[in-house]
Order: structure tokens, then sequence, then C-alpha cells
């Protein structure tokens, strides 16, 4: 029998593919120069050592984690960069390159407008689909899954995606809650009628959209992986490997809402918590895949609804966290560097969730006093961010660099800290974000 | 404690809706139970200021609230109508469609005794102008959840000044804070919705 590689090891073993980048057929991606090579290389292990906590890195990383900005810096609309994936991807070089960060989060963010248009998306609003051209897109809440469907997440989450939320946030996909039981193919007897609906004209309509959305899927695809070759083979390594989400964010963002999933908190909760225990494994999969398929360990967890106000500490502890924690051990176990962004506040769930192994996670910190975030989550936790969005925009140079000094003494002190924004951002001035970046590199180096 | 403010303030959603239908058949009048619901609308934002309340529990209220209100509204008249102790014109400012915010900060208002305008998402500054000229509030609340809402609420506030509104102007959201407060112009940034609660009373003058 195989030999079973630890979880170290298994991290380990992605560490080395994200160090030596290879194209989608699994050839080396050239560098355009040894210092390029040496570069990247030197920049993942800043991370690295940052990540895992038992050395110092040579200094404190930077990151640069923007929503749209590079596209506004760029002097282009988010309808530009949705519509044409050219424009897309010279904007996110431009970005990555002009301001020189340790690492960058690529150009996935503005997915392809016309493939949003072929499947007739309604979980969104995207810039001239309902906001404006010069917008960002936007999440139209909704309870997408309906307060009695629990039970059939429950018992098939697969199913229940792709026959009932599916075809609910997709118009295209609409006639495929005619799609059969699958498990139901089982033996020649009977086995035609698994297979009428293939043959009906509006199931087979939504194939053919289907299949033009694959199309353009791929042809986004090429460019923001060009993005990522390109910058990669410049020297600048791209930080996520793939992403997940904490299951109750997955159930109260996108299939009941938030008023949805607050109502259940109280009117079914224990509905709620079976659910979140069936879809966990299914979270730490999407997570796990997604870095198998990449090559890269760090995986990306946006946290919604656990922020500091949202919820009473007690149902933190109760709905929130347990799955989460879950998710977040899963992904360890199988090597890969789980990085939630706790966005908002998190001042009083720090207690919480300081109990995790150490070295083995990245917190980006959006509004939190990274001092209390250090003495305890910071114990065994990589943390990342946090200067304000507000001061990105509103403030002046010095005073960035001031709050980034001040950052690197306290949550960078004996190693364990990225610095960076605390929220992903559409506005900033270039000078402050410019000032963050010098900072780390002037004052962040490590005796 | 009234077991109807009771059951309210300890989110028990049935309980609350039978007693409320309880007390109208045993003779309580429609503008009493109308107090007891303010009353323990008033006992959940204390607990929301006091971090002892959350969203669930504002959600969950207003739920109540609005089940309450559809079994007393057909029997309330015009007169027993509780006086409003001041009005609010209330939006997400353009280019901006989030509302969970703007609505929990909405409901707070109302349910702490103002005429609340809700003028909804991505309101452009011309609407504002409008209500404003039409409703006569003491109060505008912008609202606004991501970076992209700064300039579209210096814009507003602009656009609000402009057309002479002298009244005072609140603004809240995710990435909100005193520094885009002051490149707003904006008389007040309210971190919560008790803060916009505590920010109007004072302005109307009843806090």
């Amino acid at each position: 029998m195989e030999k079973q590689l630890s979880s170290d090891e298994k991290r380990e073993a992605l560490f080395q593919r994200w160090l030596s980048p290879k194209d989608p057929l699994g050839n080396a991606i050239p560098f355009q120069s040894p210092e390029a090579e040496q570069a990247y290389q030197a920049r993942i292990n800043r991370i690295r050592d940052a990540v895992q906590m038992e050395k110092t890195p040579d200094r404190v990383p930077v990151i640069v984690a923007p929503s749209f900005y590079p596209v506004y810096y760029s002097g282009m609309t988010p309808h530009d960069v949705m519509y044409d994936y050219d424009k897309l991807a010279t904007a996110f070089k431009k970005f990555a390159l002009d301001f020189g960060a340790d690492v960058h989060i690529g150009a996935t963010a503005p997915g392809p407008g016309k493939m949003y248009e072929i499947l007739d998306y309604k979980l969104y609003s995207w810039p001239g689909h309902g906001v404006a051209p010069e917008s960002s897109y936007q999440c139209n809440e909704g309870e997408y899954m309906k307060a009695d469907e629990y039970d059939a997440l429950i018992q098939d989450p697969s199913g229940y995606f792709s026959n009932v939320y599916l075809p609910r946030v997709f118009g295209a996909m609409a006639p495929l809650q005619m799609l059969p039981f699958l498990p139901g193919i089982l033996e020649i007897y009977g086995v035609a009628y698994n297979f009428i609906p293939f043959g009906i004209p509006p199931v087979q309509g939504a194939y053919k959209a289907l299949m033009e959305a694959g199309a353009e899927a791929l042809k986004w695809a090429g460019a923001v992986g060009g993005v990522a070759a390109e910058l990669g083979s410049l020297g600048y390594p791209a930080l996520w490997g793939g992403f997940t989400k904490a299951p109750f964010d997955m159930i109260g963002d996108t299939l009941r809402g938030t008023k949805g999933i607050m109502l259940d908190i109280y009117r079914q909760p224990k509905k709620l918590l079976e659910a979140m225990e069936a879809i966990t494994p299914l979270m730490i999969k999407l997570g796990v895949g997604a870095a198998q398929m990449t090559g890269q360990p760090v995986i990306f967890m946006p946290l919604h609804k656990g922020a500091d106000g949202f919820l009473s500490q007690e149902h933190f502890e109760k709905f929130y966290w347990p799955s989460l924690k879950n998710v977040i051990l899963g992904l360890i176990e199988a090597g890969c560097v789980p990085n939630p962004a706790a966005e908002g506040g998190y001042n009083s769930r720090f207690d919480v969730v300081k109990d995790l192994p150490k070295g083995k996670t990245l917190w980006m910190i959006d509004q939190s006093d990274m001092a209390k975030a250090k003495e305890t989550l910071g114990q065994n936790a990589c943390l990342m961010g946090n200067i304000p969005s507000s001061m990105l925009s509103f403030g002046k140079p010095e005073e960035v660099k001031a709050y980034a000094r001040n950052l690197i003494e306290t949550a960078g002190k004996g190693g364990g800290f990225i610095l960076g924004n605390g929220a992903f951002f559409d506005q900033a001035q270039p000078e402050n974000i410019k000032a963050m970046v010098e900072t780390a590199k002037e004052h962040g180096a490590y005796k | 404690m009234n077991p109807l403010v009771e059951a309210i303030t300890e989110m028990r959603e049935e309980d609350a809706v039978r007693l409320a239908q309880e007390e109208l058949r045993t003779g309580t009048s429609p503008a009493e139970v109308m107090d007891h619901c303010r009353e323990a609308m008033a006992i959940i934002g204390q607990r929301f200021e006091a971090g002892d309340c959350f969203v669930p529990e504002l959600i969950l209220a207003g739920e109540i609230l609005r089940q309450i209100s559809d079994v007393v509204k057909p029997h309330l008249t015009q007169a027993t109508e509780t006086k409003k102790i001041g009005r609010v014109v209330i939006g997400t400012v353009k280019g901006d469609i989030h509302d969970i915010g703007k609505d929990i900060v909405a409901f707070m208002l109302d349910a702490n005794g103002f005429e609340v305008k809700d003028l909804g998402v991505d309101v452009p500054d011309v609407k504002f102008v409008e209500a404003v000229q039409e409703f006569q509030p003491q109060v505008v609340g912008l609202s606004g959840f991501l970076t992209l809402a700064y300039e579209p609420m210096k814009n507003t506030i602009k656009a609000l000044r402009d057309a002479g509104f002298a009244g005072k102007i609140m603004i809240g959201g995710g990435e909100m804070d005193e520094q885009v407060r002051q490149f707003t112009d904006a008389d007040a940034y309210g971190k919560d919705a008790v803060a916009a609660v505590s920010l109007a009373k004072q302005w109307v003058g009843v806090a």
C-alpha cells in the first residue's frame, strides 16, 4: 500500500509546486530572467515564513488586495474589463507591476459579463446589467433557497444545487429542474426513462446555453491565466490557489439570504445546524480540490456574517464557528493554508477563533484592533492587513506610512504578519498604495 | 412586565403574535397593543446598544412587529395613531444596491417614533432632493456599503445643500468612518443603527 502523506508533507508538496509554477499542460513556466526566478521564490518563501511562524521572514511581506481598483486606476470602467478580456489583463498586470507588492490576487474578480448574460445570472447585478457601467457588481440578496427546503439540501446537496438552486439563480438553467434523479440510473430495466428529460427541447436549450457559457468562460480564463503566468514569469506569485466559504456564509449569503438565515437561527435552529454539518465536507472538498488543481496551498475564505455586531457571542459559538473551524481543520489536514478574511470587525471573536494549530492559517484582518489580534489569534496564526479603506482614499501618504510602521512594530513583532489593506477596495489614491508597499520594504526588515 | 412585551423581547415569536391577538380580544385598545410593541422595541434597542442584541434579534423583532401590526392595523383609527417625533428620509446612494444595513436603521428609527421615508437603493441625487422638498424631514440618512459610495454620498450631500436643505445629514455603512464623513461633508457618521437613532433623536431635540 502507498504510504499516506502527513498533512505537513502534503503542505510541503503544495509549497514545492507553488515554488515551481507549471502551465495547465504540466510544462514549467519559464521565468523572464534569473533575477525574476529568484525574486519569485524569495517572495513565496517570505510569505511562507510569515505563515508558518517557525522563523521570521527576511522582512514583512506586503500585499495589495483590491476589488475593482486596478480597473479605475487604469482609466477603465468595470464594464470595460468584464466585456473585453484584453483590457482586463492590461489593467491587472499594470496594477501589479506598478505597485510591486510581494504577491497579487490575480484578475479573477471581474468575471466574464457575456457569460453571465448567456446564463441570465440573477444573483448579481453587474455593470450595464442592473448597476451602472462605472460600478462594480453587487449581490441581489434573496431567499433563493426556501425556508422549507433544508431537508432537500441536507439529503442531497449536489442534487439540490443541480435541480433546484442553480435553475433559480441562472435563468438559462431553469429547465434543468427537470433533470432526472441520477442515483436512479441503475440497471437496464427502465433506464431509458431517465434520459427522457434530455430529449425535451427546453432542456436541450439549457445545455446549449451551458456550452456557450463554457466557451466564454474559457476565453476569460485564458486572459486571467495569462495575467498570472506573465506576472509569475516576472517574479510575482499569485497568493490564492482556490476559494471556499464558512458553511454559515454559504447558506446565509446566497442560499437563504441574510434575513432568511437570521430568522432560521430562531425558527429552525436544528435544521440550520444539520445543513451546515452536511455541507462542511463539501466546503473542504471545494478548497482542497482547487489547491490540488492549481498547485497553490493558500485557500481564500471571505468571512461575512460572523463579524462583530452580526451575531451574539453565544450564536457565534453555536452557529458560526464550529462548522467554520471544521472546514479550516479539514483544509489544514489536506495540506492547505486556509486564508479567512475577517471582514468588518472581529474583536469579540478573537478569543474564540484563536485556538487553531500554530503556523497553519493566514487571517486577513479588516477593521479590528491589531494589537489585540496579535495577542490572541496572532499567537497561532499569521495576520494580514489592516490599512483602512478610508485612509487609502482620503489619507496622506505620511499618514499611511505612520499607520503601516505602527502595524509592523505591533502586529509584525516576531514575524507572523503580512502588511496589506484591510478590505477589498475600489477607490484609493495611488500615492497611498505606494506608501504602504514602500513602508514594508523600507521598514519591514527583521534583524 | 406585560406578557406581550416580555414575549417580544424574549424572541418568542408565536407567543407574541398570540398574546397580541388575545389582548385585542380581551379589550385592550389597539393603540395600547401598539404601545406594548413600542415598549418592547425600546428594550430591544437598549439591548442592541449595550451589545446584548444583534442582527438576528432585530430582524426577528421586525418580523414579529410586522405580524402584530397586520393584526392590529384594521382596528386602528387615524386618531389613535401616535404622534411621530420627527421625519427622516433614508436611502442607499447611487451606484450601491445594498439594503440590509439601511433597512435595519429605517426599522429602528420607525420603532423609535420617527416617520421614515425609505427611498430604497441606488437612489440618484435628484430623488433625494425631491423627497426632501416633499417630505420636509429634519434628518437625511445616507447609506452605502462600498468604497464606491464615497463620491455619490458627497454629490448627494452637495445636491441637498444646493437645493436649500438645512436639516442634518448622517452617513453610515460598511466602509464609512469619520474620515469619510469629512470628505462627504455630512454632519455625522453613525457606526450602527443605535448611533443613527441617537443622532436623529438629538437633532430633533428629544434625546
